[in-house]
């Protein structure tokens, strides 16, 4: 529901925001660390006779693709950290909801993201609960598209995230 | 590697086990380049969120996911969509357990075969996360999923 809120944020519902390129251009390494994290012995990974044969070059794994966008921890020159699934934090400081939780993800699949790829994203809000309380503690609910090109612009996924900003009940309001 | 006619609606996958550490959740976390504390950071994870430890990361379980679904189908299986819902982190020291269900199998109009899947990762009794994929497999032992493109890429 969207009738209790505020109309800065109300505003934002719908409108396409942080639209930016990757940090860095697709690097196999990380199909491979990846791959390594959950023991997927898929050979489109690791054997390139198969990659090519199958998906005609080396495809990173699918559900890799938010990597694609998430900034370095750090950069020169940096004085502010910058954040991945920013509408998120936005979110968060706008309601001053210390903490938070993703508790859903949906993702659809289309063009393979190959080494060499160029991504760009951009962050689609869709909608934010009313306030509740739930085991965590009080907070709201709110729903990110994020959708992924590369660098033909041609579509890679489309994300659409749940989460669920809230303050712990024995945690009173952040100062910050 | 499965082809389309050798599925049917009510097939099991074969479950997958893993004993979780915190090594599973730092190097999914990192491989994911999600830098958040919660799944690194003992002392945040249990002081900030209230949770017993650090967590399994959203993109982490996608990759568990993926290849949960891809150890089935072989590496011609291509998935179009994938959704899952986390009821309950999962933490160091769980052991925990994929499983999946054929729940529908159709051929699209372009001539595409799809297995609609409903998967759980549980530990213990309790449903961690719930999920469903659709992936597309072989409808022969020609055909390859990853050849379609544009039109032809329906998930």
């Amino acid at each position: 529901m969207t009738d209790a809120l505020p109309v800065d944020v109300e505003a934002l519902i719908g409108k396409l925001q942080y639209e930016e390129e990757g940090e860095f251009p697709v690097e196999r390494g990380y199909f491979w660390t990846s791959a390594a994290s959950v023991e997927n012995a898929n050979p489109i990974f690791w054997d390139d006779a198969v990659a090519e044969e199958i998906t005609q070059g080396p495809v990173a794994p699918l559900s890799l693709l938010s990597a694609w966008f998430r900034p370095h921890h750090w950069a020169p020159g940096r004085t502010v950290e910058k954040l991945p699934l920013q509408i998120h934090f936005d979110l968060k400081a706008r309601f001053e909801l210390p903490e938070a939780i993703m508790t859903e993800n949906v993702t659809t699949f289309h063009e393979p993201i190959r080494p060499g790829d160029r991504i760009t994203s951009a962050q689609r809000l869709v909608s934010v609960s009313e306030e509740q309380t739930r085991r965590l503690g009080t907070g709201r609910f709110w729903v990110i598209d994020v959708e992924y090109r590369n660098q033909r612009d041609e579509l890679c996924g489309v994300e659409r995230w749940t989460g669920f900003g809230y303050r712990r009940a024995d945690m009173p309001k952040d100062p910050q | 590697m499965i082809t389309f006619d050798q599925v049917s609606v009510g097939d099991a996958l074969p479950s997958m086990t893993y004993d979780v550490t915190s090594t599973t959740v730092v190097l999914g976390a990192l491989a994911s380049r999600d830098w958040r504390p919660m799944h690194h950071d003992y002392h945040f994870a249990v002081e900030r969120q209230g949770v017993q430890d650090i967590f399994l990361n959203s993109p982490n379980q996608g990759a568990w996911l993926e290849r949960f679904v891809t150890d089935w189908t072989g590496p011609k299986g291509r998935l179009g969509r994938l959704r899952f819902k986390m009821r309950k982190p999962i933490f160091p020291g769980d052991t925990m357990v994929i499983e999946g269900v054929a729940r529908d199998v159709s051929v699209d109009d372009t001539g595409c075969g799809w297995v609609e899947l409903d998967l759980t990762i549980r530990v213990g009794d309790v449903t961690c996360t719930e999920s469903e994929a659709k992936v597309a497999i072989p409808t022969s032992s020609d055909d390859n999923p990853w050849r379609r493109r544009g039109d032809d890429w329906r998930p």
